[in-house]
């Protein structure tokens, strides 16, 4: 039972580390840009495709990795910069843009990779399971979890300890006085744009050994990664990390329990934390 | 109304009504879908063009009250009064649940939401397999001639009910935009805390709002059921909550007239596009960007702006 309840558990975390990834730029982009970007779940499966083709020319997991996030970095901040930007303000006009691109990306994915389902190989050393008292894990999901804690340091480093993240903290909190103090506030929503691109993109890696990549991964994750920000608040770091935990947990117990209702026991927690704190755990109004 | 757009809505009608006998069964089919599409977009446009809050998750609504037709018509055998009265009945009860999460947030909030809720409603339809068939969905739902026992055989004739639906639909919703209820679902949509102020209850406003476009967003699902005659996940899924979003956005929002005139256009594009190439989603994507960059007050505020210089 024990033994279960932990498998299940670091299970729910690797899921928790995943969407972290993906749900970190979410919130990022919402909080500078007040942008629903719909289109982000098409940036984890650009990754992962990216990725895929990279590896099979060059057998590198790691040359792979890097030029998915520079790949689709740089699709993101095409996107923000030649279309987004000038809907500065009209989310409504914003969301729908991103709508667009998310339903052109999955068919020019599908055009381009076709629609076979794929995963990425390992990378080396770590296709095998760690045992420790008697519960026996995959190390591919212990290391992905330590990464993506490693990521979530360094988040929290640049957002609180660098100028960058002060201009950033600065942009999130007032735009226009931002603007005012010589901040280039739309450079800086490009790059935190581009840098959620990445970041999910990076998921997109990550979650290739086991996740794969097929035609439709992007809207799969979509709703996950949606319900983990309004949990956690719109706009805030810690409630993404947070947000992850709960869901990852929440969706592992609720598959592995009640398979019929996986996404209804998603939805739980979302209406208690939305009825409790409308603006999510850590988000401001 | 200027001249030109009343002559337009008169055309339309006149050939809504006449046309069909002369077509062939496949644009009699064309236009059933366009004019229950229609239904369903006049239904989002109360929310999302009158009352300002943009439901991403509308299709979920639509799609719960075809399934409900589905499961009462075939495993339970139910008879057609039973089976119309749940399809609404169910989508109506879900839309008072929803509403009551949905109806204090706004804006941004409101669309991530309604967009979750409705990715929910999808996955119950997907996963809860032994009354959904999940993926395969439900077929069998008996013909509306052989079900109800009305006089109704043909695509032209299910044409004419279906149309028959629609008028009564669209005449009950122009009545509510523009009562004195409606007003204030402007008015809100306009300047919220004024209203508040104004001494209006304007979370029970939202919530009746929430609850009318999604009573009439099972209406236009039950009338589907029968026109299709099978029922799957795909009429739940995102794809489709944005397809029905650019209907009324691509429309104009807030005018009833052009999000049905939306409906027809991505219905008839939808169409064309899938006769000749598998690219429909690329096709809706550039159309998606095009009306945002183009016209993203809607084509039917466009050409009202051009005829008479409205604003």
């Amino acid at each position: 039972m024990t033994r279960y309840l932990v498998t299940q558990t670091l299970n729910g975390l690797f899921s928790a580390a995943l969407l972290f990834l993906i749900a970190s730029g979410l919130t990022l982009v919402f909080g500078v840009m007040r942008i629903v970007n719909i289109a982000h779940g098409s940036f984890y499966m650009l990754g992962a495709y990216v990725a895929s083709t990279i590896v099979a020319r060059s057998r590198s997991l790691a040359l792979g990795a890097v030029s998915a996030i520079v790949v689709v970095s740089a699709v993101g901040f095409g996107v923000q910069m030649l279309f987004l930007r000038r809907f500065a303000s009209k989310p409504l006009a914003q969301m729908m843009l991103t709508m667009g691109f998310a339903l052109v990306f999955r068919d020019a994915a599908f055009m381009i990779w076709g629609g076979d389902p794929f995963t990425l190989p390992y990378p080396p050393g770590l296709a095998g399971s760690v045992e420790s008292a008697g519960i026996v894990f995959p190390a591919y999901r212990l290391f992905v979890i330590a990464v993506a804690a490693a990521v979530g340091v360094l988040l929290w480093w640049l957002n609180e300890k660098t100028l960058i993240g002060a201009k950033l903290r600065a942009a999130v909190d007032d735009p226009e006085m931002a603007a005012g103090t010589g901040i280039n506030v739309a450079l800086l929503s490009a790059c935190v744009f581009a840098a959620g691109a990445g970041l999910a993109a990076f998921g997109g890696v990550m979650g290739g050994p086991i996740l794969g990549g097929y035609t439709g991964i992007d809207f799969d994750l979509l709703p996950l990664a949606l319900v983990v920000v309004i949990i956690g608040g719109m706009g805030s770091l810690k409630g993404a990390l947070v947000g992850s935990i709960v869901v990852g947990l929440v969706d592992n117990f609720g598959k592995a329990l009640v398979p019929e209702l996986s996404y209804f026991t998603l939805f739980a927690p979302m209406v208690i934390v939305l009825a409790v704190k409308p603006t999510g755990l850590y988000g401001r109004a | 109304m200027a001249g030109r757009s009343r002559l337009f809505l008169i055309l339309a009608a006149v050939l809504l009504l006449a046309a069909p006998p002369f077509l062939s069964s496949y644009w009699v089919g064309l236009l059933t879908q366009m004019v229950i599409f229609a239904i369903l977009a006049m239904s989002l446009d109360i929310l999302l063009g009158y009352t300002g809050l943009p439901s991403l998750g509308h299709a979920g609504i639509f799609g719960v009250a075809a399934y409900a037709v589905a499961v009462m018509s075939t495993t339970y055998h139910a008879g057609f009064w039973t089976s119309v009265a749940s399809g609404v009945i169910v989508g109506t009860l879900l839309s008072l649940a929803l509403g009551l999460i949905v109806s204090h947030v706004r804006d941004v909030y409101f669309l991530m939401i309604t967009l979750a809720l409705g990715m929910v409603l999808w996955g119950v339809s997907y996963r809860w397999i032994p009354v959904t068939g999940g993926d395969n969905g439900i077929s069998g739902i008996p013909s509306l001639a052989a079900h109800a026992g009305l006089p109704v055989a043909g695509a032209v004739a299910f044409y004419y009910v279906t149309l028959l639906v629609f008028a009564a639909c669209a005449l009950l919703m122009a009545l509510i935009v523009h009562s004195p209820f409606g007003f204030t679902l402007r008015g809100i949509r306009e300047n919220e805390s004024r209203m508040k102020s104004l001494g209006f209850n304007t979370w029970l406003h939202c919530y009746i709002s929430y609850v009318i476009a999604g009573a009439f967003a099972s209406v236009a699902g039950v009338v589907w059921a029968y026109y299709n005659g099978f029922v799957s996940p795909t009429y739940l899924d995102l794809t489709a909550s944005s397809e029905l979003f650019l209907m009324v956005t691509l429309g104009g929002p807030g005018t009833l007239i052009g999000p049905a005139l939306g409906a027809g256009a991505i219905v008839l594009l939808k169409n064309v596009i899938s006769a000749y190439t598998q690219r429909w989603l690329l096709v809706l994507g550039i159309v998606y960007i095009a009306t945002i960059l183009a016209a993203p007050q809607g084509l039917w505020n466009l050409w009202r702006r051009r005829t008479i210089g409205l604003r």
